[in-house]
């Protein structure tokens, strides 16, 4: 294993990642004593409309894969209209790859719960909810014994350290359905009902859970939160990029010697990811690579040195997402891999819209043939066809997804397709799967 | 609610899960009570280890919605089961990074030496086997859960043999970053929303290296963000919501029941402009 070196050590900057080093702040005293609790105290004391501008200022984008910039999601809850508001945490986390937001639950819960307290207030919500994944049970654990602590703190419920706030807030359990991580499919869920998506407009901001104005942010985003409360917009904008500001936790797996979470400012390079993660593996060349998880476009080795940030990705062709890279390399099969993501897709398809349902059911038998070796040429086409309908006719984001790492390795990696249609390439899978056996 | 009469088949489950369901659908707001199907799905399936049809009445009792409603979640979502489970749940990832690290060949191996496939569970009713997708560790690739507790990280097949031994046999495995393992039941009273009842089980489990390597990596050569001053004013343009009330109070003439000095000063002693600290 290399060292890295000085200068892209320099990169790092452990925010939101700082307190996992203290094995004990998943309790409320611990977090008191690493500045817990402090940001609520300075937020509880300014008007919430400057809340709301404190976080415009900085700059702040959602973490949960659009990047959508939270101030201006938060300045959307129309203000008087006489109508609860509520916050929604999405941590959902599913998207292949994505790994950041379970161990963020987890060591450092209350830095949530504090982020929860502070856009609530702002958004002037009384109650909000944690979305959380059904199989993160011990993030949920960790988190629901810090919102105990933290009403018994007096830091949830009544008048708020005596602000006159009201805030409750529940940590309500999935239960295994990567489409509710999609904000709509998700206050579908909340509501008790089949997480599918809705139509949109109107969008939660004007009717989202209970038809009533609702924030869905991602963990990463509202837990960012306290620290801009803290350290102010500058400092926030101190790391990252003048459009992608603040600091973004990269989790880095696969083909890696040291896999893992890497929280540096946006803007940062495959490049040095890599020699912060000790290098490629021995034996293993870099060859293609999700930069945000499996439905944003595959990138190839040429691509190592793209910014990491939402415009530098956006103009290489590809999208930051939620920056879970998963790199693979010569020793990998791009088609292999594809299959097996679309797998994922077609079961995670929740049966709305035709192409999505459809789509990805067909797929995903040309796939198996392919790799079964009984493959032809025409098959090519009928994928990119298939994913080009798919893409941009499906109902939600789930769909444009399963057509992503499709029309990316047929575009990058052709020749590994033609590898099993012409026979050079062994089969990968047994005639058994071509019957639909799963 | 209070007065809900249960029919036969929701009566059992009833005598048992009423105070739980109780506590449950108040999280909602009133009203808005059917947010809590989800939780009370996982409820039922403490007691029975699967969505049952009485399950399904229960629900639909509870909340006074119709049974085909139920149904139509309950089918809808991976983690509520159709047939009766083993007392684990062992989860396997095989979607796309874990598969090509080796949890194909994990789950293919369980397959074999447990002579159960995909949501099966084994003669003894102890374990329920299934290939999960991405189960947001890739870092610890390939991942084995017990009931959905991160049990074994960089799993290998004979790692995976020893935990599923080990859990027939009765034998203490302590998971690798999850609580001590529980029963699937038992996880199931968690899911629908209530503290885990165990001590300790909360501060159990430690982060592992690929969590903290980057953080470590900052520590060990000494990096930090600089010029981090959590004092940092924040600018205010508007006085507090409850002061604005007091003013607007005043200005109208209507004697404030208290007075406005009661409340919190909206700001110390801190100068409210934007000036920076650094
Ligand atoms: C299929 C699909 C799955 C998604 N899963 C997640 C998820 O697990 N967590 C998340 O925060 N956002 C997820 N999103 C994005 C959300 O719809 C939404 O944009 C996000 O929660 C907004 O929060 P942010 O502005 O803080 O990023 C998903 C989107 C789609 C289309
Ligand atoms: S794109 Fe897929 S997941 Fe999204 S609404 Fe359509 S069928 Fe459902
Ligand atoms: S692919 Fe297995 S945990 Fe992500």
């Amino acid at each position: 294993m290399t060292q890295p070196r000085q200068e892209v050590l320099q990169k790092l900057t452990p925010v939101l990642t700082k307190r996992w080093l203290s094995p004990d702040a998943w309790q409320i005293g611990v977090y008191e004593q690493l500045d817990g609790y402090r940001a609520i105290r300075k937020a509880l004391d300014v008007h919430p409309d400057d809340l709301i501008q404190l976080i415009k200022d900085s700059g702040l984008r959602g973490r949960g894969g659009a990047g959508f910039p939270t101030g201006l999601k938060w300045g959307f809850i129309p203000q008087g209209d006489g109508k609860p508001h509520y916050l929604v945490i999405n941590a959902d986390e599913g998207e292949p790859g994505t790994c950041k937001d379970l161990p963020l639950m987890t060591y450092d819960p209350h830095s949530l719960v504090e982020g929860a307290i502070i856009a609530s207030y702002a958004i002037r919500a009384n109650r909000a909810f944690i979305y959380i994944r059904g199989e993160a049970v011990h993030a949920a654990r960790r988190l629901r014994n810090a919102v105990q602590e933290a009403y018994a703190k007096g830091y949830l419920g009544k008048n708020i350290l005596g602000s006159g706030f009201d805030l409750d807030l529940v940590v309500h359990s999935g239960a295994g359905a990567y489409i509710c991580g999609e904000e709509t499919a998700l206050l579908d869920s909340l509501e008790g009902f089949r997480g599918q998506p809705r139509l949109r407009p109107p969008f939660p901001a004007i009717a989202g859970l209970y038809a009533s104005p609702t924030v869905v942010n991602n963990v990463g985003t509202i837990a960012s939160v306290p620290y801009i409360v803290l350290g102010g917009a500058d400092w926030w904008k101190s790391m990252g990029t003048e459009k992608s500001s603040g600091p973004m936790i990269y989790s880095l797996s696969g083909r890696v010697v040291n896999p893992g979470q890497y929280e540096c400012g946006l803007g940062i390079t495959l490049r040095e990811l890599i020699e912060l993660a000790g290098g490629m593996q021995p034996g293993h060349n870099l060859k293609f690579w999700t930069p945000g998880g499996s439905s944003t476009p595959l990138l190839t080795a040429e691509h190592i040195d793209t910014p990491m940030d939402f415009e530098g990705v956006a103009a290489a062709g590809s999208i930051l997402g939620t920056t879970a890279m998963q790199i693979f390399s010569d020793q990998d099969c791009p088609v292999y891999n594809t299959w097996r993501w679309l797998e994922f897709y077609h079961h995670e398809s929740c049966g709305k819209c035709t192409p999505c349902r459809e789509g990805n059911y067909w797929m995903v038998r040309t796939y198996r043939r392919i790799l079964a070796g009984h493959g032809t040429v025409k098959d090519l086409d009928t994928l990119q066809d298939t994913a080009d309908n798919i893409f941009g006719r499906s109902f939600c984001g789930l769909g444009d997804g399963a057509a992503t790492p499709v029309v990316s390795t047929l575009k990058w990696f052709r020749d590994d397709y033609l590898g099993y249609i012409e026979g050079r390439t062994a089969p990968r899978l047994s005639e058994k799967s071509l019957v639909g056996a799963h | 609610m209070t007065t809900v009469e249960f029919s036969p088949a929701a009566e059992p489950l009833a005598a048992k899960l009423l105070e739980p369901a109780r506590e449950i659908l108040a999280r909602y707001p009133a009203g808005r009570e059917r947010s809590a199907l989800l939780p009370l799905l996982h409820l039922v399936q403490t007691e029975e280890g699967y969505v049952s049809p009485n399950g399904v009445a229960f629900c639909a009792e509870v909340l006074g919605i119709n049974k085909a409603q139920v149904g139509a979640v309950a089918t809808f979502y991976t983690m509520y089961k159709r047939r009766p489970t083993g007392e684990y749940l062992v989860s396997v990832c095989t979607n796309t990074l874990c598969n090509v690290l080796g949890g194909q060949e994990v789950y293919d191996q369980l397959v074999e030496h447990l002579g159960v496939g995909h949501d099966e569970t084994t003669a003894d009713g102890k374990i329920t086997l299934e290939h999960a997708e991405c189960l947001a560790a890739c870092d610890y690739a390939p991942v084995v859960t017990v009931n959905y507790d991160f049990t074994v990280d960089q799993a290998t097949p004979e790692s995976a043999v020893e935990l599923v031994e080990n859990l027939r046999q009765g034998r203490e495995h302590t998971p690798a970053r999850g609580a001590r393992i529980c029963s699937l039941k038992e996880m199931q009273y968690q899911l629908a929303g209530f503290a885990d009842p165990r001590d300790g089980a909360v501060a159990d489990g430690v982060a592992g290296a690929p969590t903290l390597r980057g953080v470590r990596l900052a520590q060990e050569h000494g990096v930090a963000v600089a010029g981090f001053d959590p004092d940092t004013p924040i600018t205010k343009t508007k006085p507090l919501p409850k002061d604005e009330v007091a003013t607007k109070a005043e200005a109208a003439g209507v004697a404030a029941n208290k007075p406005a000095s009661d409340a919190k000063p909206a700001g110390d002693a801190r100068p409210s402009g934007g000036e920076g600290a650094k």
